[in-house]
């Protein structure tokens, strides 16, 4: 670990001041951050502690939930009212890492947490994402957890975030703020892919601080499901994940949100299959159909071509069981 | 423990002869194998268990001591070459720095005689240690940075620069080796290379036969206790509090690696937080040694999980292939089981897999043969069952599919070819009771409603059920000596350099010792892993509960000659030989009149005399040259197999063991349990990501090298015969590693019978079964 200053900050306004200096860094729980710095990968000049920041749940006049960044995984989870009108984004959080990460990871440090991929982790390894223009050893290296759709020539990684996939089908929206003032960001245009410029994560500017997301009610709770596919039980990142979520209105898909994790640098929206589907009769046959145009433009590397059937097949199984079951 | 006591105190005892001190031909079984209503076999609760769960149990790295200094490694990045330039000028400006060591600084050090090349060598590799600019595998430490804390050395260490050049002879692709060609497998100085008959020919002409190949992948050692040591000099005496499983070997390979008399160098060794082969020696303690002769100043090294990764070896790569020609009714006439696996040109530690095709089943003919070829890697090395863990995946699985493939229910096709004596030495069998473990299990298991391949399914989850045979042999290795006191107050103390790695050597060993004494276990003290006791004992093989029982029985019968003089005429012993007596209540009794007794108190007080102290050496370990002598287990497994995604889930086990007499029940379920789920991971997950480009691993740690968690394991269900080995001390045979063997046969074919998939290569991952 490189020698770094630590600061911790008590209110918005300090954080953002501090936050704003060559070489700081917000420090929320530091699963991801504090990791990286012992491996040297990140190395922070300063850390501006933000743990106790943004920490509550709060319900908006127009029914919306906002939920603070920093409010930590397991309170997420937990929260009665996000069990109820999303559950699909407590599963989500409920299936990542473990009780103990959970415990201390943050909403803001889990959106930006870093991509998984070996080579990245490894400073003996050639990464475009830490040094441009280095190469990239993981693209005929070991790359079974590694992107099949949006990846680049540059960087075929993938963001590992489970609670991310949830809240891009959530239709969430991710408000920032800097010390001119706030915008909001909707998560699904929040991470970028990697073009030639894979270490640009995200559209965060530096400086800004993520003060929370906020996910507006929808008709999808009833029918909605994360489902992670990974190599063993629990405490692995994704192979594949869905999040998934129907609204019928008689024999008609009214909405459907389908959002897929492990396959992309960015949690991904599968609006070409959400387009096929809307309106039309919930079959097994229009799921297949809608699947499989999603995945066209997917390609498989040396390690991990098996994702494009896994994720296939886990859609279109997902989305039936949703379209089968009665309404809770 | 003192329920345990009223209900032994309720049982009539009888006092136990002294054991015989050898276990040849004609020789008398150990008097505590028919012993029934004692300590032995009964559940009894760990000793350290509750020092551990407090955390007051010092480990290696626990040890305080004054101005003392952390050691940081540096790893290569490269796998075959040469240092061109290291750059260590801002590591020795950082803050804290006590000393960088470099191959340009280190002193003069030998190579580590590596393991089995002598009796007492322990080294994982016998490269230079840090003496030239030489590169021979990716992850060697090139440099070692002392300083006040392990922050500064670890940040001093990132400071290091390197500039390598790649050498044209680096090996790091199987492919490569395997062109380089192969040279025929050493295991303990003899070739594994065996021919029984034409065993090609006579598969040629069977009328069934399999001849299929399996491939298993590196694993790493992964003991939740982190590599480490705290050392220091006094003069030219080097003490080490160490984790380690080879207190005797690490003491005499460091002597000759510092050019010092062995008797210089003191190991301890209290507790190990787990080892399975891996907490011997390595480049580690040996740089963290030289590191404090140089600064003159006590040094604590603690590898991070990923130098366990860089520097420890694990089991290396296998491929495998299992031929078996069958006649009509399944008897074997052809058993081949032959392959190549991965070395380095720096250990000997080829991975025998071909050991259990010798003895576990009768076959008219055998080839088998290991094959090793070389690459620049770090050295692989004993891994829970070496040999056998991956070994009996090929052999299992062949056997799995031979049984099908013939129509054949697979526990009678074992049963059918169960030997009568040794197939491939002829020796008799010492005790064998696999076919009993078979019964047992098939019935507890619920064998008989095993359905045909494919034939079951809950919803989206096709069920399966598959078997193997475990096996594992009894070793006990020479060298075995034991020290023993005993005092007036009725206390003793057995002592003997044998080590405890949470398994329950400490506390198995104390029953027996109680037991032969006829004293409560609270009146025993269990001293062990520590070059001041006597005993050359390493903890591998299975064999430390043989090789400490035969030093102690040794040890115990001096006792008893040296009490009996003391007795002397006025005792009611007077007249009495050493195997006319036994232990009971707190002192000796006649065998054949226990009214004729005196307490070892009484005994003393008369002789003067406060304690007794003798120390005794085991004999050989004839009894391997008379009987072949394997445990074996009945292996049954229930999977799931998800038919959307191929997600495998392991829904039962039941592990039934046929391994001698069980001394501890308690602490042996959990050796069977523990290596049953380490069985799991490597059925179903274990692999070392080894980048064939660079000889890197790419997933030094355990987020990213998986083992199974809670989750992947069910209830787990042991049985045993417990039908005592007359051969060995207190019939029983070590049970430490036999539980990971057999376990990857026995779960690849469940998801054969859940599936009708056969895959042949671990791990068992979802994308092998979409
Ligand atoms: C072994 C292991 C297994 C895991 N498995 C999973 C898994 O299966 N699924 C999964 O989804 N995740 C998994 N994780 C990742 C885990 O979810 C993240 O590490 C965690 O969510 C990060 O949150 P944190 O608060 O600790 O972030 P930190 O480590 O503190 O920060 C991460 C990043 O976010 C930035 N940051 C934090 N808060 C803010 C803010 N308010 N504004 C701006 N920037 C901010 C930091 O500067 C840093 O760059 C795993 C982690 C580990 C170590
Ligand atoms: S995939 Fe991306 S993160 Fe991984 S090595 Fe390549 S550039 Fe780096």
């Amino acid at each position: 670990m490189t020698p770094f200053l630590y600061e911790r900050a008590t209110d918005a306004q300090t954080a953002l001041a501090l936050g704003s200096r060559d070489g700081a860094r917000y420090l929320a729980g530091g699963t991801n951050l504090v990791d990286l710095m012992r491996e040297t990968i990140e190395r922070p000049e300063i850390l501006v502690d933000v743990a106790g920041l943004f920490d509550q749940i709060e319900d908006t006049d127009e029914g919306s939930l906002r939920i603070g960044a920093g409010v930590k995984n397991t309170g997420l989870a937990a929260d009665r009212r996000v069990r109820e009108r999303f559950p699909m984004l407590s599963q989500a959080i409920l299936a990542g890492a473990s009780a103990q990460i959970r415990n201390v990871a943050t909403v803001g440090g889990n959106l930006l947490q870093r991509t998984r991929c070996g080579y990245f982790y490894d400073d003996a390894a050639r990464c475009n994402k830490r040094e441009a223009s280095a190469g990239c050893d993981a693209v005929e290296g070991f790359n079974r957890n590694h992107a099949i759709l949006g990846a680049s020539k540059a960087c075929v990684a993938t963001h590992p975030s489970d609670m991310a996939v949830a809240l891009a089908a959530l239709d969430a929206v991710v408000n920032i703020e800097s010390q001119d003032g706030h915008r909001s960001i909707p998560l699904v245009d929040f991470h970028v892919l990697p073009g030639e410029t894979p270490q640009i994560e995200t559209v965060l500017r530096r400086g800004e601080l993520i003060a929370g997301v906020t996910v507006a009610p929808n008709g999808i709770a009833a029918r909605s499901r994360y489902r992670k596919v990974r190599d063993r039980a629990s405490y692995a990142f994704a192979l594949i994940s869905v999040a998934a979520g129907l609204e019928m209105d008689g024999g008609v898909i009214k909405d459907v949100r389908i959002a897929l994790g492990g396959v992309a640098h960015k949690p991904w929206r599968a609006i070409i299959a959400e387009a096929a589907l809307k309106g039309g009769p919930p079959t097994r046959a229009a799921f297949e159909e809608a699947a499989e145009a999603e995945l066209a433009a997917a390609r498989g590397l040396r390690d991990n071509a098996f994702k494009i059937e896994l994720a296939r097949r886990v859609i279109v199984d997902t989305l039936s069981k949703l379209a089968d079951q009665g309404v809770r | 423990m003192p329920i345990l006591q009223d209900a032994l105190q309720a049982v009539m005892k009888k006092a136990i002869a002294l054991a015989p001190d050898s276990f040849i031909p004609g020789g008398k079984p150990d008097p505590l194998i028919r012993h029934k209503h004692g300590l032995i076999g009964a559940s009894v609760n760990r000793i350290d268990g509750p020092l551990k769960v407090s955390g007051q149990a010092t480990f290696a790295a626990e040890f305080p001591m004054q101005n003392m200094v952390y050691a940081a490694l540096k790893y290569s990045t490269i796998a075959r070459g040469r240092i061109v330039d290291i750059d260590t000028s801002a590591a020795e400006s950082a803050l804290g720095v006590v000393l960088v060591m470099t191959y340009r600084n280190a002193p003069r050090l030998k190579p580590m005689p590596p393991f089995m090349s002598q009796p007492k060598a322990a080294g994982g590799d016998d490269v230079p240690i840090m003496q030239d600019d030489q590169i021979h595998w990716n992850g060697q430490p090139v440099a070692l940075v002392l300083a006040g804390t392990q922050e500064e050395a670890d940040h001093a260490q990132s400071l290091i620069r390197v500039t390598y050049e790649a050498g044209a002879d680096g090996v790091t692709s199987l492919a490569k080796a395997k062109a380089n060609g192969s040279e025929p497998g050493l295991f303990q100085g003899e070739p594994l290379k065996l021919e029984i008959k034409d065993a090609e020919a006579m598969l040629a002409a069977a009328p069934h036969k399999v001849d299929v190949r399996y491939t298993t992948p590196r694993h790493n050692h992964n003991p939740i206790e982190l590599h480490a040591a705290t050392l220091y000099w006094e003069g030219d005496r080097l003490r080490i509090h160490d984790t380690v499983q080879a207190v005797a070997h690490e003491a005499w390979t460091l002597a000759h690696v510092f050019d010092i008399p062995e008797e210089h160098v003191r190991v301890t060794s209290p507790y190990v937080g787990g080892g399975f082969g891996s907490k011997t020696l390595w480049q580690h303690q040996v740089l963290a040694a030289a590191a404090s002769r140089l600064a003159g100043r006590p040094v604590r090294v603690m590898l991070s999980r990923e130098g366990v990764f860089r520097i420890v070896g694990g089991r290396t790569i296998t491929e495998q292939r299992v031929a078996i020609g069958a006649q009509e009714d399944g008897s074997f006439d052809a058993l081949i089981h032959t392959g190549t696996v991965a070395m380095t040109p720096h250990n000997n530690m080829p991975e025998p897999f071909i050991l259990p095709a010798r003895s576990a089943y009768a076959s008219k003919s055998f080839l088998l043969d290991v094959e090793t070829v070389k690459m620049n890697m770090t050295a692989n090395t004993f891994m829970r069952a070496p040999g056998e863990a991956v070994g009996t995946f090929g052999l299992e699985c062949a056997i799995d599919e031979l049984a099908h493939a013939m129509g054949m229910d697979p526990i009678e096709l074992r049963l059918k070819n169960e030997p009568e004596k040794d197939p491939t030495t002829g020796l008799p069998f010492s005790q064998r009771g696999v076919d009993q473990a078979w019964k047992d299990g098939r019935e507890r298991f619920g064998w008989d409603k095993r359905k045909a391949p494919g034939a079951l399914r809950d919803g989206d989850w096709l069920v399966g059920m598959g078997c193997a045979t475990g096996t594992y042999p009894y070793y006990r290795m020479p060298g075995g000596a034991a020290r023993l006191t005993l005092s007036r107050e009725g206390r003793a103390t057995v002592g003997i350099a044998a080590h405890e790695m949470g398994m329950g050597t400490s506390t198995a060993q104390t029953q027996i010792a109680a037991e032969r004494l006829g004293l409560p276990m609270e009146a025993i003290t269990f001293n062990y892993a520590d070059t001041d006791l006597p005993g050359i004992v390493l903890a591998g093989g299975s064999q430390q509960t043989a090789a400490i029982g035969a030093a102690v029985i040794a040890a115990h019968h001096k006792l008893v000659e040296e009490l009996l003089k003391l007795a002397g005429n006025d005792s009611p012993l007077a007249g009495l030989k050493p195997d006319e007596v036994g232990g009971l209540d707190g002192g000796l009794c006649a065998l054949e009149d226990e009214s004729r007794c005196e307490s070892y108190a009484s005994i003393l007080s008369r002789a003067q005399q406060d304690k007794v102290t003798v120390e005794a050496e085991a004999p050989m370990p004839l009894e391997l040259q008379h009987w072949s002598m394997h445990s074996h287990s009945a292996l049954f497994c229930e999977v799931r197999v998800n038919t959307v995604t191929g997600e495998v889930r392991v829904s039962r086990f039941l592990g039934s063991f046929d391994c001698g007499r069980i001394i501890n029940a308690k602490t042996a379920a959990s050796q069977f349990r523990g290596g049953i789920i380490m069985g799991l991971g490597l059925a179903l997950m274990e692999e070392s990501q080894f980048d064939e480009r660079t000889g890197r691993i790419m997933n030094p740690s355990l987020a990213e090298y998986h083992v199974p968690v809670h989750l992947d394991v069910p209830e787990i269900d042991v049985m045993w015969t417990d039908e005592p080995d007359p051969h060995t001390p207190m019939g029983a045979r070590g049970v430490g590693e036999i539980g990971i063997t057999g376990v990857g046969a026995a779960v690849a074919n469940a998801i054969f019978n859940a599936t009708g998939k056969r895959v042949r290569d671990l791990p068992i991952t979802l994308d092998r079964l979409l």
